[in-house]
Formats: structure tokens, sequence, C-alpha cells
């Protein structure tokens, strides 16, 4: 099987999952066999460095020249494209994460004294031209070649995808890692909507991370839903630096990271934060991330004051990311809405017991966490407790976690694929 | 002598309210009433009451040609007490018609066997209490609770006079030989052990409405068939739930009507007799003893402990419970002494069960949790609360003896003339407790047995929470 995918390159110091998932899954798939023609956007200056590091969502660096990694590039094209685009964002983030990159950027540029990025002022309608603009230069460069399917990866790719269908006159799959709903909530943006909706019409057929996920496409975007199907990601591709870290504190840490953002509930595991504390001031709290939401968060713990007891560390990065996990007692992932979600299974990974919200995909997948509805407050108070408390509870966790974590194959996913393909060719 | 034997179990738990950390220290109300509440109207109403109308016909009608038997926890008949009544005059009516022998078990359904004799053998004679007080007959036959059984725990049996337990056939402690006579405990104590026939009982119990079965539909024929086909038997032990009829199979699967016409078809077309565990025990001689080093019970195809114990959630909670044993014994009160028996109760740790992660629509059933987790929570958070309300009712009885010193504190405390009023709930504390532990050692001195029994409303538990809330 040849696949053209258009997906994402896998950058330096990102906290999304799409970059692993789309390393992890077309890993996978060159492994038994499939041939992969990966065209990504490429927005920085530096991308020689690059090209050859790929970063996983822990950010931890893998050299692609090791062993290792020569057979997957064997049958991988990587072909990149110059184009501003950045996966799982919606127009607000591209601001906030082209702003930081810029600032990131100017100061390797300073260092590698490379030219300075040159940004427009007008960031929604670039946004909007960069996706046109990559679906034409993608889809000339994907006439080149020779394929039996092609396969997008989330919305700001589903219109190079759609040119390439037209084009070629293969069949098209789209994969849905998160749609606007999760992004925004109720207040979407219509346009990226209308690419989304776009994208799924045109497509032969869905792939969604989870079911919430593949119910939301079928309910919000008005799909059949045997055009529908729920792959879930895998989680083997993590690869992880054991780092010991000595706890500074004495007391159990329990820790938010991630975006801070509407989607991912921080509000929720401050006011559980606040709960545990009436009774319990033995325990710290840490939220780990940056986001829109950031100030209204210190503003919220401040009025519940609960200051002393609850740290914001800011946005993490490489190691700390890492270090973070290794201080942790508890992590809890409160997200409203949340396609798969990534971060616990790097939690499980480090040994460290997660409290997730039944609305996420990766709660369809693993046993061996504590899920409660994101605005059960009381109920999240509840395990943060018990799992601090009880080392019973704890310790059981700590010693299936990290085998469920390894259980859950990318291999799988990609079988699972494979077999939709060919179902979709037949 | 070819007998068939049925004993019925009957048994439902005090399941708990949802109890969050906040409730720590705060909340000593434990269990859920609603839903206990609900279930037992539920269940009395779609299966005690039918099936114990349906059984008085049939026993009137066959005129003691059929006979059957029951365990019926005490939490169940505590539960049928306060909520459905009816249930327990419907089980006194069968009684009377002195074909229905009760049989023993531990109060609380619960697994003290593996854990501590003494509990044991004080559940075992309570329930026992309890069974004759309401059908007028003293138990003579013992079944454990999920028919746990070892050889250890025949011992204990035996020598509380049992003249016979019941247990599971298993094929891993027979082999190759039959549940189909009657066997014996290996210490020459007497004690006669009636395995359960798994195969003739589940195809009643759980594959009556089973559509993939070959055996489908089940008729009194075909079961009648299959009895006679049983090579040389001596009793045929069909030991079931009684939550089979109605409950587990809806009476739309016809479960009644098979029921209501088996007697007839038995009695009819072969030559079984129907006879109670006790009859089997007198009149059958033990063809073989039976080793059980570890125990076993009727769960699963396992047949071993793993539904309740085994993981660390159910570990714990198991030895956290019993850890305190002594605490409870020592402050011997009422209140403390029914929580902490209800807590026992084996479904407790069923629900924290996590072998059927992957195969779990049987046990589902039976569970309220979502997940092992939650189940394991709230009984950790119960527990916590528990062990509050017993270090602070053992710090208040250890005080007459340290009273001295608290007089003289309180002169200290009053020349001071700080925080009086800390003072004197002290005091009051101090001496309640005195009048408390004068009663308590009356009462002990009468008989130690009568400690457990649910009579007591004397003062003395009245007054330990008056000095609580004081507090």
């Amino acid at each position: 099987m040849r696949v053209l995918m258009f997906g994402w390159e896998y950058p330096p110091h990102i906290t999304g999952g799409l970059g692993t998932a789309c390393f992890g899954l077309t890993k996978a798939m060159v492994n038994q066999g499939d041939e992969v023609i990966f065209i990504v956007p490429k927005a920085y200056g530096d991308e020689s460095t690059e090209a050859a590091r790929i970063v996983n969502a822990s950010d931890v660096v893998i050299d692609l020249s090791s062993d290792y990694y020569k057979e997957y590039w064997s049958n991988l094209s990587y072909i990149e494209v110059n184009s501003k685009l950045i996966p799982y964002v919606g127009m607000d983030d591209y601001y906030n994460v082209i702003n930081r990159r810029v600032k990131d950027r100017e100061e390797t540029a300073h260092l590698n004294s490379k030219r300075k990025y040159e940004f427009t002022g007008k960031y929604t309608s670039s946004l909007m031209d960069e996706v046109e603009k990559y679906a034409m230069v993608a889809a000339s460069m994907a006439r080149d070649y020779d394929y039996d399917i092609i396969h997008a990866h989330d919305w700001l790719t589903y219109k190079a995808g759609i040119v390439a269908k037209n084009i070629s006159g293969k069949k098209l799959v789209i994969h849905v890692h998160a749609t606007e709903f999760d992004r925004s909530g109720e207040n979407i943006n219509q346009a990226v909507f209308d690419i989304e909706k776009y994208g799924m019409d045109n497509a032969d057929h869905i792939v969604c991370v989870s079911d919430l996920t593949k119910n939301i496409v079928i309910t919000r975007y008005g799909q059949n839903p045997d055009k529908v199907s729920t792959i879930y990601n895998g989680a083997n591709s993590l690869i992880y630096k054991d780092i010991q870290v000595e706890k500074a504190v004495k007391e159990k840490v329990v820790t938010f990271l991630g975006r801070i953002t509407f989607q991912k509930g921080p509000d929720y595991f401050i006011e559980a934060a606040a709960k545990v504390l009436k009774y319990d001031k033995n325990i710290r709290f840490v939220m780990a991330g940056s986001g829109d939401m950031l100030n209204r968060m210190v503003a919220l713990v401040a009025k519940k004051r609960i200051s002393k007891h609850f740290h914001f560390t800011g946005f993490l990065k490489g190691d700390d990311v890492t270090k973070m996990f290794a201080l942790s007692d508890v992590y809890v992932m409160p997200s409203v809405s949340e396609p798969f979600g990534i971060s616990p299974l790097e939690a499980m990974n480090a040994n460290v017991p997660v409290v997730i919200s039944k609305q996420s995909g990766v709660s369809e997948v693993l046993k061996y966490a504590i899920k409660v509805d994101f605005w059960d407050i009381d109920a999240m108070a509840n395990a943060i407790y018990c799992l601090v408390h009880y080392p019973a509870l704890s310790k059981m966790f700590i010693k299936k976690g990290k085998k469920e974590v390894e259980e859950i194959r990318w291999e799988d996913s990609a079988k699972k694929l494979r077999n939709l393909y060919y179902k979709l060719l037949s | 002598m070819k007998s068939i034997c049925f004993y019925f179990q009957v048994h439902q738990p005090f399941r708990l309210r949802n109890y969050r950390f906040f409730d720590i220290g705060r909340n000593h109300s434990y269990f859920d009433d609603m839903q206990n509440a609900w279930i037992c109207r539920r269940v009395a109403d779609k299966c005690y009451l039918p099936t114990n109308k349906l059984m008085l016909e049939l026993i009137r009608q066959h005129r003691g040609a059929f006979k059957i038997s029951y365990s019926i926890s005490g939490v169940a008949l505590d539960q049928f007490e306060q909520f459905t009544p009816e249930v327990i005059d419907s089980f006194k009516e069968l009684a009377k018609t002195g074909y229905v022998e009760f049989l023993a078990e531990t109060y609380t359904h619960s697994l003290s066997a593996l854990k501590s004799k003494q509990e044991f053998t004080s559940q075992v004679n309570i329930h026992s209490r309890k069974i004759e007080q309401l059908f007028g007959q003293k138990p003579k036959v013992f079944r454990n609770t999920e028919l746990i059984y070892s050889d250890t725990i025949g011992e204990m049996v035996a020598e509380m006079g049992f003249k016979a337990q019941l247990s599971e056939g298993a094929k891993h402690i027979l082999g190759w030989r039959s549940p189909n006579y009657a066997y014996q405990h290996p210490s020459n104590n007497g004690l006669k052990l009636l395995l359960k026939n798994f195969q003739l009982s589940d195809d009643i119990a759980f594959r009556f409405s089973q559509h993939t079965w070959d055996g489908y539909p089940l008729t009194t024929e075909k079961y009648v068939d299959w009895l006679n086909q049983v090579d040389n038997p001596e009793c045929i032990n069909l030991f079931m739930d009684y939550e089979t009829f109605g409950e587990h199979q809806w009476k739309e699967t016809g479960i009644f009507e098979f029921l209501k016409h088996l007697p007839s078809r038995v009695l009819s077309h072969s030559d079984y007799s129907f006879n109670t565990p006790s009859e089997l025990a007198d009149n059958l001689k033990p063809v073989d003893k039976i080793y059980v080093p570890y125990p076993m019970s009727w769960a699963d195809e396992e047949r071993d402990l793993t539904a309740w114990l085994g993981n660390d959630l159910q570990d714990d909670a198991f030895d956290q419970i019993y850890e305190l044993e002594e605490k409870v014994r020592k402050i011997d009160d009422l209140n403390f002494w029914v929580d902490w028996r209800y807590l026992q109760t084996s479904d407790h740790f069923y629900y924290m069960c996590t072998k059927w992660f992957s195969d779990g629509d049987v046990h589902k059933y039976f569970n309220h949790y979502d997940t092992p987790y939650e189940a394991y929570m709230n009984y950790a958070n119960v527990l916590s609360d528990f062990r509050i309300r017993l270090d602070d009712a053992l710090d208040i009885s250890l005080l007459p003896k340290m009273e001295h010193m608290l007089f003289e504190r309180e002169e200290e405390k009053t020349s001071e003339t700080k925080k009086p009023k800390k003072t004197t709930v002290k005091k009051t504390a101090a001496k309640t407790t005195a009048k408390k532990t004068a009663t308590a050692t009356k009462t002990t001195a009468k008989k130690t047995s009568t400690k457990e029994k649910t009579d007591s409303k004397t003062p003395k538990t009245t007054k330990t929470k008056t000095t609580k809330s004081d507090k």
C-alpha cells in the first residue's frame, strides 16, 4: 500500500500531540510494509538542522540518523512544503503560538545569525491564505508521485487532500484529531468549521481518534455513521528519558500540565484543589503550562485563597516536563473536551497515577485511571484525596499503569487503518 | 436413596452510599438507605414474594414430597425487617409447613472465616439465633459465604456442632469423583460435605434463558431426562441464588412455569425424592474424605476467592477492616458492632474486583459502581471515618483510668481561667464514660455471648453519642 499523507512535522518544543501521533502512526505503517509519502508544512528558517530531529510530545529529542530509525526512513519519503501552518490550533491559538515561535526564533536567529523571521500583521486572514496556499503547493507536489490512497491529518490539510483527490482520482481518508468544538466549545469559528465540514463531506472515509470525536463528527457535522470509524492512537512511540529527580517538598504534589485554555478545563482543577485543601493542607497543587486563561486562573487561585499551596510554573519544555512528572504524585487531566489526550499516558509511563475526565478519548482505552466528569469537582477532589491518602490505590495504578500504556500500540492502529484502506479500495 | 436437594441463597448487602472524603469525620451514616430500600422492594416484588408464594403452593400440593432449604443472610433479614416485612412473613409461612430447612451462615455474609475465628464463630452464632427467633428452628447444617470452604473452615464448623456443610463440587478438588454423593472432612470430626452439582444447578441458574445454549429452551421434561441419565447418584445438590427466580431470570423467560411443574414431573417420571440437607446428612454415608488445603468457592470458572480477594485494593480493604476488630471489641458499643459487621459483607470486596475488566457484563449487573476504584475509594473513606470514631471512642474510654490526673489538671486550669469550656466537656466525658464502663462491665459479666445481640438499646450507646456531639 502506498499512501500519500498530508501530515505534520515534528518540531521541537511543542505541547500538542498531533506531531507525535503522525510520527507513531507512520512509523508503524512503514514497519508493517506500507509506503508513506509524507508531506508536511514547514514554517521556519532553520529547517535544515531540524530535519534530522524529531521530537515527541514530551519533547525528547530523537536522533533520526541512528540505526533505529534508518529502516523507518527507507520507506518514507519526507517532503516539506514552505508554509506557516502549525498543527492543533484554531485562529486564536495561531496568533499566540506564532508569536511565541517568533520570539523563540528571534533568539535562535540571533544566535545562529540567520535572517529574522518576517511575519504579517493580519493573522486570521493569513491563516486561511496559508491553508489555500498549502493546498495548492502540496497538491502540485503530490502530482509527481504514485500512490493508492490519500490520507490527511486535521483540518488544515483537508483542502490539500481534496485537491490531491481531484487531481489523482484516488480515495481520500481524513483523520480527525480534534474538531472546532473541542478547541472552542460552542463559540466556534465558522470559517474553520466550514473547512472541516467541507473536508468531511468530500472524504471517502473519516477516521476519528475516539468514539467521543466520532460522535461529534456524526452529530455536529452531519456525517453518515457508516463513513466514520474510530482508530485509537497508540502510545508506544513515546520515548522517555529516565530522569531521577529528588523531591524538594515533603508534601504530595498534584499536577495539571497542558495548555491553560478552555478545552483543558484548568478552572475545574482549581475548584477541586480548593476542595481538597479545605480538608488537607499537606498537598501542593501545580499548574504547568500557559495559555489564554492563565491570568484568570491566577486570579481564581488568589480568590480561593489557596495560593500558599498552589503553584504556576509557566510554559514547560524539554526535560522540565519530564521532571514535572517525576515530581508529581497525581496527574489530573480535567479536559472539557479532549479528542484523545496523550499526556495521561506520559504521566502513567512516568509512574504517576492519573485522574482523567470522562470527556476524553483516552478514557475510552484506559482501565488504570480514575475517570470523572470534568464538571464533577466533588468526584475529582475525592479521587485526588484518595490517591494521596490510600497507598494501596496509588500503588496499584503505578504498578499496572506503565504496562497498560505499553500495550496501547501504534501497530494495532496501523493494522486497523490498513484494513480500512483495503475495504475502501475493494 | 436418590435425592434432589434444593438450597437457595437469599442475600442483599447493605450497599454503601456515595461517601466522599468531605464526609470523613462529619457524616457517620454509611449506608444508602434509599438505594437499599429500592432494591429490596424491587427484588421482593420480582422474586421473593412470588417465588415464596409458589413454593408454598408446591409444598402444600405435594404434601411433604417437595422439600427445600434456604440460607438467608442476616443482612438480608435486617433489610427485610426494615423495608419489606412481608417477605419475612412469607418465609415464616414456609417455615410453618415443616418442609423447609433454614441453614446457618455468617450474619453479614462475610469472609470472616478466612481471617478471624472469633469473629466467624460469633457471626454464625448470632445468625443461628436470629433464624431460630424468626423461623423456630435451630440450624444444623452450615453453608459459608459464597460456599467458601477449606479444611480449616470445616474444622471450625465441626467444632460449632454442625453436622454438615455445603460447598462447591469443584473439579479441581473432586477430580474424577462425582459431586452426587456425600463426602466428609478429613479429620474424622463427623462433618459431612454436600457438594453442588454445578452442571445441573447452572442449567437453571445461568443457562435457562440463554438462546445460544444447546439445551435451550429448557423444559421440565428435558431436565428430568437429564436427571434420569445421571449415573447412579445418591444426591443431586441443586444450589443456586434464590434471585434466579424472577430477578436473574425474568418472569418472561418462563422460569416460574418451569419451577411450578418441576416437582410433579420429578415425582412422576423419576425415582428421585426431594430431601433437605439435614436429611441427607443423617441418611447418607460419606463415600470419601475430601482434602481442601486452599479455600474454594462457587464463583466463576476458577472456583476460588479471586472475585473478593487478591488484588491490592481488595487485600488492603480486607486487612484494614479486620485490623479494627480489636478496637471494636474493646469499645463494645452496639453502634460500632453494627457498622463494623455490615462493612464486612463480601459484596464490598466483590465490587473492587479488577479481573473482569474485559468480560464485565455478568458482574456489572451486580455492581452499582462504575469501576473497582470507585468502590475502593468509597470503602476506604468510610473506613477512615470509622477509624476516627473508634479512636475517639477509645480515647474517651481510656479516660477513667486517668481521671485523677484530669481533676488535677482541671484545678490548674480553673486557676488559669483560660479555656474553661474545654475542661467542662472533658469532665462530662469522663463522668459519662465512667458510668458507661460500669454498665459495660455489668453486661459483660452477665454473659459474653449476648454482647453482639441487637437488642441492647442500653443507655450506654446514647451516652457515647452525646459526649461526642458535645465535643
